[in-house]
């Protein structure tokens, strides 16, 4: 049966059109997926959904939930409606919390807003029910007490709190918007599960934002396509992967999938001299001391990390969040010092600081995850490009230089007048590379460089990354938690968990044969289309 | 809010443009005695009236606005030259011996109350306008410090520092580079808030006698040689009194204003 049918739903701001005509079903009980790329407008319709629009916002349309449309409901008849009949959860479970109140009083919270306990409704009685409904989203009692704060639990736990507040209520519906975003691998997969154990359970429905088309595979049974506020196709998930209708759909599927071009790696060069080799690394961080005169205690994040990297080729570091990735990039960049072993670029060591000579840091450069944070916002392009010159001296054709660089990233020219500020999210990525190639450096650091794009923008990013090796020789560290992206462009890989390295290997055989325990898990728990559907979908676009 | 904004600009420069006139130009001299006109009302030849030597009220307004612009411009600069490069330092070293000690260094100074201590700075270097500057202008310090330091560290967060640092920058370049051009507005709004506690200040140590001495005009000891005299001539402390409030609520609205201009948080709020 139907519970959620929203009719030509359409949303304005001004005079800028947000949706249109968005059109949908939701059955009692049903996985729905929503996806689409940022800006789509996925989760608007959601707030719009909720009465959460923003006030500047014209709604038209319905949205028919069990006997009443939500979008002609009052302020105050959608504050009865939230939380009882429809939860939510967002993407950030850092800050979907109020870190002053124990996980206890904030799942009670909502019991006893809503009155739902009972007529004589105590706090006792909501702790009862709060206590329970944390058990059934994995945080039972025993283990994790009420009166925990949510600074002592992880992102993963976090989450599950924000969802026992969202049924805490056994809502009928609960809108679920990129839950697992920001989540590690093995923590999706469990959220994952956990929600398709709910919607299974409870009969609670479950429209779920994203825009990873691999996790919409794996959960729902219906889906609709969004582009440009609109939606472009809708249907049953198994067909329409297997045969798109719309042309948008199957690009989106395509550059999920995307491969780009790569000669194979040349074997010839396995003799060769590395060109970083880390022998040894140890990076111990010093805790803050528990108590006035013990002793600092030290977490050792990298742990006797050995590897090389041999010019030109491709190197992958995967892991999960804390596995110590970040402090060993920074040390290979020498930014930090290390407490044991060495770290050697050609045969010159690399040091922190200073003491590295500029010659020696102009070998390698580094992309990061952020486009937005990776700029000073007050330069121009031109100055931005330019900023590793400083290791170099500027040359005399400084200014035909980043020219070039603008050029050979796929932008032009007269973009180095620009700020940064007036570029998109996979341009500024583009500025990045061209600022990290314009000293010729023969390793760049690739920093979760893709993570923050969409699948259509990554793909073509990544196909820019395997020309501009080609062309110039270049090494890559690609650092990232993404095992697909890892997978398709590099050829050998390091698995990471807490400060080793567990597996290493070349790409394909680590993923097709993973020997180490951990990277199994990694593995199985990375959702992915099934091969069967993109048979048919290869097929078709043929 | 524009509104406030545009009246906190309007007043003060109508104090500026008063401090600036009073160097070519005032309607009589300021040094000019004459007992005869002593306590007169406001009148035509005497826009504000006299005091009780019968000097021209009007005239002696514009001179102070000069020495209280002075004092407190100058006691800004102090602050903003010494605690912006500490801050900058002490982000840039965040969590080492230097940041503690900029830091602590701070806390002292902001452990004493800034009118007593300006007062002992005073009272032991003799009462002048330079000595009220000094004293004035190191309790600026810690406040630019603090500000540097705290805008400065959330931006040491960001890539772009990063991307900087791989460039083989040191920290005092990437603090005048990076930093400071992005923590500018944070540092124009404070300043404007403390150039008006700077006027505030002024005229409280030339009421207690240890600012600018005679015949140097100044509008914390008109007030101050009015006081006596409330009753009899009303007009002689009220304007002073009108001159401090008005500039100090002026540059208040301005530095708020210019707050929510300059910061993007607040204008994307709006």
């Amino acid at each position: 049966m139907t519970l959620l049918s929203v009719r030509n739903l359409s949303l304005s701001i001004g005079r800028h059109p947000i949706l249109s005509d968005v059109s949908f079903d939701i059955g009692e009980g049903q996985i729905f997926g929503l996806v689409g790329e940022s800006g789509s407008g996925k989760s608007m319709t959601a707030l719009a959904l909720m009465g959460l629009a923003p006030a500047s916002a014209r709604v038209r349309g319905t949205a028919q939930f069990g006997g009443i449309d939500l979008l002609a409901q009052t302020e105050r008849q959608m504050t009865r409606l939230r939380g009882r009949d429809i939860g939510m959860i967002f993407q950030e479970p850092m800050t979907a919390l109020n870190p002053m109140k124990t996980i206890g009083d904030q799942v009670a919270e909502t019991l006893l807003v809503h009155r739902a306990v009972s007529r004589a409704a105590t706090r006792t009685d909501a702790q009862a029910v709060a206590a329970e409904k944390l058990a059934r989203v994995g945080l039972p009692t025993d283990r994790f007490p009420l009166s925990l704060y949510p600074h002592e639990l992880s992102g993963g736990q976090r989450q599950r709190v924000a969802i026992a507040m969202a049924i805490a209520l056994r809502p009928r519906l609960l809108i679920a918007d990129e839950p697992t975003t920001a989540l590690d691998v093995t923590t999706q997969a469990q959220i994952l599960d956990l929600l398709r154990g709910l919607a299974a359970d409870e009969g609670l429905a479950l429209l779920l934002i994203t825009h990873d088309l691999a996790v919409v595979a794996d959960m729902a049974r219906q889906l609709a396509v969004m582009q440009g506020g609109r939606i472009v196709e809708t249907g049953a998930t198994e067909p329409l992967f297997r045969a798109p209708r719309q042309d948008y759909t199957r690009r989106l599927l395509r550059a999920a999938e995307h491969r780009p071009a790569r000669r194979p790696p040349a074997r010839s060069t396995d003799s060769s001299a590395p060109l970083l080799s880390v022998e040894g690394a140890v990076r111990d961080y010093i805790l803050p001391r528990p108590s006035a005169f013990a002793p600092h205690p030290l977490l050792r994040a990298v742990d006797r990390v050995s590897f090389s990297i041999r010019p030109g080729e491709s190197l992958g570091l995967v892991g999960e969040s804390g596995c110590g990735k970040s402090t060993l990039t920074r040390a290979i960049l020498g930014l930090d010092p290390l407490q044991g072993g060495a770290i050697r670029l050609g045969q010159a060591p690399v040091t922190a600081g200073r003491t590295m000579p500029a010659a020696l840091r102009a070998r390698m450069q580094v992309v990061f995850q952020d486009p937005y944070g990776s700029f000073n916002p007050r330069h121009r392009v031109s100055r931005l490009v330019a900023e590793p010159f400083h290791l170099t001296g500027r040359p005399p054709d400084a200014d035909r230089r980043i020219a070039a660089a603008l050029e050979e990233v796929g932008l032009s020219a007269a973009d180095r007048h620009k700020y940064i500020h007036e570029f998109s999210g996979g341009q500024r990525q583009r500025i990045a590379i061209a600022r990290a190639l314009i000293i010729r450096p023969d390793l760049i650091v690739l920093d979760e460089a893709v993570s923050a794009l969409d699948v259509r923008v990554r793909a073509q990013v990544l196909d820019l990354l395997a020309r501009l090796q080609e062309s110039h020789g270049l090494a890559y560290l690609f650092i990232s938690h993404d095992l697909s992206v890892v997978r398709a462009v590099t050829d050998r890989v390091l698995v990471m968990q807490s400060g080793r390295i567990v597996e290493e290997g070349a790409t394909e055989d680590v993923f097709a044969d993973p020997r180490h325990d951990y990277t199994r898990r990694l593995i199985a728990a990375a959702p992915k289309i099934p091969e069967t559907w993109k048979e048919d979908a290869d097929a078709d676009a043929d | 809010m524009k509104a406030s904004l545009y009246l906190g600009l309007a007043l003060a420069l109508a104090a500026l443009l008063a401090a600036a006139a009073s160097l070519i130009w005032t309607p009589h001299d300021v040094t000019a005695l004459s007992i005869a006109d002593k306590l007169k009302p406001p009148s035509a030849g005497h826009w504000l009236g006299t005091d009780h030597f019968g000097r021209d009220i009007a005239s002696m307004l514009m001179a102070g606005a000069r020495t209280s612009i002075a004092v407190a411009l100058v006691a800004v600069g102090i602050g903003m030259g010494f605690g912006v490069p500490l801050g900058l330092l002490a982000a840039a070293r965040h969590g080492s011996i230097v940041d503690e000690a900029v830091m602590r260094g701070n806390d002292l100074i902001f452990a004493f109350p800034s009118l007593v201590i300006a007062i002992l700075i005073t009272a032991v270097f003799g009462p002048s306008a330079v000595n009220a500057i000094l004293a004035i202008g190191i309790f600026n310090i810690p406040v630019f410090a603090r500000v540097a330091r705290g805008g400065a560290l959330s931006l040491w967060t960001l890539d772009f520092i990063r991307a900087a640092e791989v460039a083989g920058k040191g920290p005092a370049r990437i603090s005048a580079e990076h930093i400071l051009p992005n923590i500018a507005s944070l540092l124009i709004v404070q300043g404007t808030i403390q150039f008006s506690l700077g006027i505030l200040a002024e005229a409280g140590l030339s009421y207690v006698g240890l600012g600018a001495q005679p015949p140097t005009p100044s509008w914390g000891r008109m007030l101050a040689e009015a006081q006596t005299m409330v009753t009899l001539a009303p007009h002689v402390a009220i304007f002073p009194g009108l001159a401090i409030v008005l500039t100090v609520f002026g540059l208040n609205l301005l530095g708020d204003g210019l707050r929510d201009r300059l910061d993007p948080r607040l204008r994307a709020r709006t």
